[in-house]
């Protein structure tokens, strides 16, 4: 039994040998030489385009998409916790309607999504109009960061909502009940019981708001009308128009380690979590 | 709101196209990949059913994308429309094959001045499509100076209502041009002035946009644009009466798409066929009528003097000979494009 279930698994393993590890060895492989990449046995070792990501230039962009990636899951956070709290309060019966509701959006493509905030933002667009029709002042975020912000906020806050409501929804009743009975009041049941309980949902959160966030391209095209590039948009400008591999390798390669780094930080928070909440019970 | 709904259009079109394609199991698929928004589609079910041969056809949207996808191998493309550069950086890599004019008839019709250019002297490889130049798209109401020098760009006055094209050629060969330096310049000098000149214009600069610019523009979302005359044609086309297109007096690009057969091509004949079909009078004046650019044939060309004289005087469809004299065709950079990449970056992450 055990043994046909592990061979269920081969599939996959293949898949991601063949689909994830090795892609990955060639973007670390293009990453460290140099020369034409049509000719394999041509390329020679070389740091050079890490050098190049190393200009001031390339780090100015790598430390805005860190930015707007770390302001957008914050506000993505604050928008978000609430609105998995109110969800997860409400009767069974309407909850997953609200649930679909709130995911309705992303069934959609994500460009075309990006593309309507365009027509709504833009300086002569349905929102502006709107304003001068009914006499207030015009709204001029697009293009820029404002805009781009709202971009990245719009399409990633589903991603902060589910797993803070996941978790929510799971906090057994009693639990409250029983923080209630001791005396405790709503904001300490909130404080003491309830945000301790959903720090693994947000913390998920963050993570599946971040990532996406900080690589994110084609928003900052679109919406900050290209004039603040970030490390995603560098990476498409490097496989798709430049088409220098090695510096576009090189780019994912420095991103991917940020991430990982990020990542790790947060897994520990988790973990810190958890460990409290053991010592406390 | 436009955009989206031909987005939408070419997704449907292209689904259905897959479901055909399941659905015939015999016969060619022949691949044609052309640029966004630039065959009247409705032409490739004719070419369908003349031929019996099914089309998958699918869209790119600037010359370095499709370089890209050739470069990166795995492709069977069997014909595409590159620009006269791209094609001379696909003939200099050996990526073309040469085209058999037994199998194109209807090559008489293109005009002789659109043969034997400099991107393919012998026109072994290459038939052209469309033609064009790259100007600057304005707003009537928004703009009240003369749009026919690069240095309107530059305008203090039009500060925050300039659209320029997150294209590294055209960008650049901008600010080149209007410094009267060559748009295919290879020397350092002239370069680092063209950068400083970008990167001044920077704050009168509204966005950095590419095919998006049409829209903005017509939309009254910006004064001035730069982009291909084209845009400027289909707008014309559809009626927007307060949109104009300035070719400036310093000159600008002149750009020549071609149909071009790749080498990974299984099938030359049947796309030798199809390009023979798009050079048919009738199928030709169709194309250029849906797409307002303008056309090499010269059939075209006369039945669009019979039906539609007044383009004639428009810029964007035929521009002045004098300025033309002036223009250049884009030469392939080698080795040198990534400094022009890097001064691309360089303006946009200012």
């Amino acid at each position: 039994m055990k043994k046909t279930l592990r061979i269920l698994a081969y599939p996959y393993v293949v898949w991601m040998v063949i689909f994830i590890v090795v892609p990955l060895f060639l973007i670390l492989f293009y990453s460290f030489t140099k020369g034409d990449i049509h000719d394999i046995g041509s390329l020679e070792f070389s740091v050079e385009s890490y050098k190049k990501v190393a200009e001031p230039l390339y780090l100015k962009v790598i430390g805005d998409s860190f930015l707007l990636a770390f302001i957008s899951t914050a506000i993505c956070l604050v928008l978000g916790y609430p609105v998995a709290l109110i969800i997860a309060n409400t009767d069974q019966k309407y909850r997953s309607l609200l649930m679909m509701l709130f995911l309705v959006p992303i069934w959609m493509n994500f460009l075309l999504r990006t593309y309507a905030w365009m027509s709504l933002l833009s300086p002569n667009g349905l929102i502006n109009r709107f304003l001068t029709a009914i006499g207030l002042p015009r709204l001029e975020i697009m293009p820029g960061n404002a805009a781009v912000l709202l971009g990245m906020v719009y399409n990633f806050l589903p991603f902060m909502v589910l797993p803070i409501y996941t978790v929510l929804s799971k906090i057994d009743k009693q639990v409250l009940e029983a923080s209630s009975d001791l005396g405790g009041n709503k904001v300490v049941t909130f404080t003491r019981v309830i945000l301790p309980l959903s720090i693994p949902g947000v913390v998920s959160g963050i993570t599946m708001v971040f990532l996406p966030a900080v690589s994110t391209f084609v928003i900052s095209g679109l919406l900050g009308g290209g004039k603040t590039p970030l490390i995603g948009d560098m990476i498409e400008q490097q496989f798709l128009f430049a088409r220098n591999w090695h510096f576009g390798s090189s780019l994912s390669i420095i991103l991917m380690v940020m991430i990982l780094i990020s990542m790790a930080v947060m897994s520990r928070i988790d973990k810190n979590n958890q460990e409290e909440g053991g010592k406390a019970r | 709101m436009k955009k989206i709904l031909v987005r939408t259009t070419v997704i449907a079109l292209l689904i259905a196209a897959i479901m055909s394609l399941t659905g015939c199991s015999s016969g060619v698929v022949l691949n044609v990949f052309n640029w966004g928004e630039y065959m009247d589609e409705t032409l490739i079910d004719e070419f369908e059913k003349q031929t019996g041969i099914r089309v998958n056809y699918k869209n790119y949207a600037t010359n370095e994308e499709l370089l890209a996808k050739l470069e990166a191998g795995g492709s069977s493309y069997d014909v595409i429309f590159p620009s006269d550069y791209a094609i001379s950086e696909l003939i200099k890599k050996d990526m073309l094959l040469p085209i058999n004019y037994d199998n194109i008839p209807n090559y008489k019709y293109i005009d002789d001045r659109f043969k034997g250019l400099d991107f393919d002297p012998e026109n072994k490889y290459s038939v052209p499509y469309f033609w064009g130049t790259i100007g600057i798209l304005y707003n009537k109401d928004m703009v009240d100076d003369p749009v026919d020098s690069w240095d309107i760009l530059w305008n203090e006055k039009y500060k925050g209502q300039i659209l320029m094209k997150k294209d590294v050629r055209d960008t650049i060969g901008a600010a080149l041009k209007k410094l009267g330096y060559s748009m295919n310049s290879t020397n350092d000098n002239e370069l680092a002035e063209a950068k400083e000149l970008l990167l001044a214009q920077v704050p009168l600069v509204n966005g950095y946009y590419g095919d998006e610019i049409r829209d903005l523009i017509a939309n009254g979302d910006a004064a001035m644009g730069l982009t291909y005359s084209g845009d400027a044609m289909d707008l014309y086309w559809e009626g927007f009466e307060n949109i104009g297109y300035g070719v400036p007096k310093e000159g600008t690009n002149v750009w020549y798409d071609c149909m071009v057969i790749p080498k990974t091509s299984k099938h030359k004949d049947e796309a030798e066929r199809f390009i023979n079909f798009m050079l048919d009078p009738d199928i030709a004046f169709k194309n250029s009528e849906a797409m307002g650019y303008s056309s090499p044939n010269l059939k075209v060309i006369e039945r669009m003097r019979q039906e539609y004289p007044e383009v004639f005087e428009l810029p964007a469809y035929w521009p002045d000979e004098e300025i033309l004299e002036k223009s250049e065709v884009y030469l392939d950079l080698g080795d040198y494009k990534s400094k022009y990449n890097d001064i691309l970056t360089e303006v946009l992450a200012r």
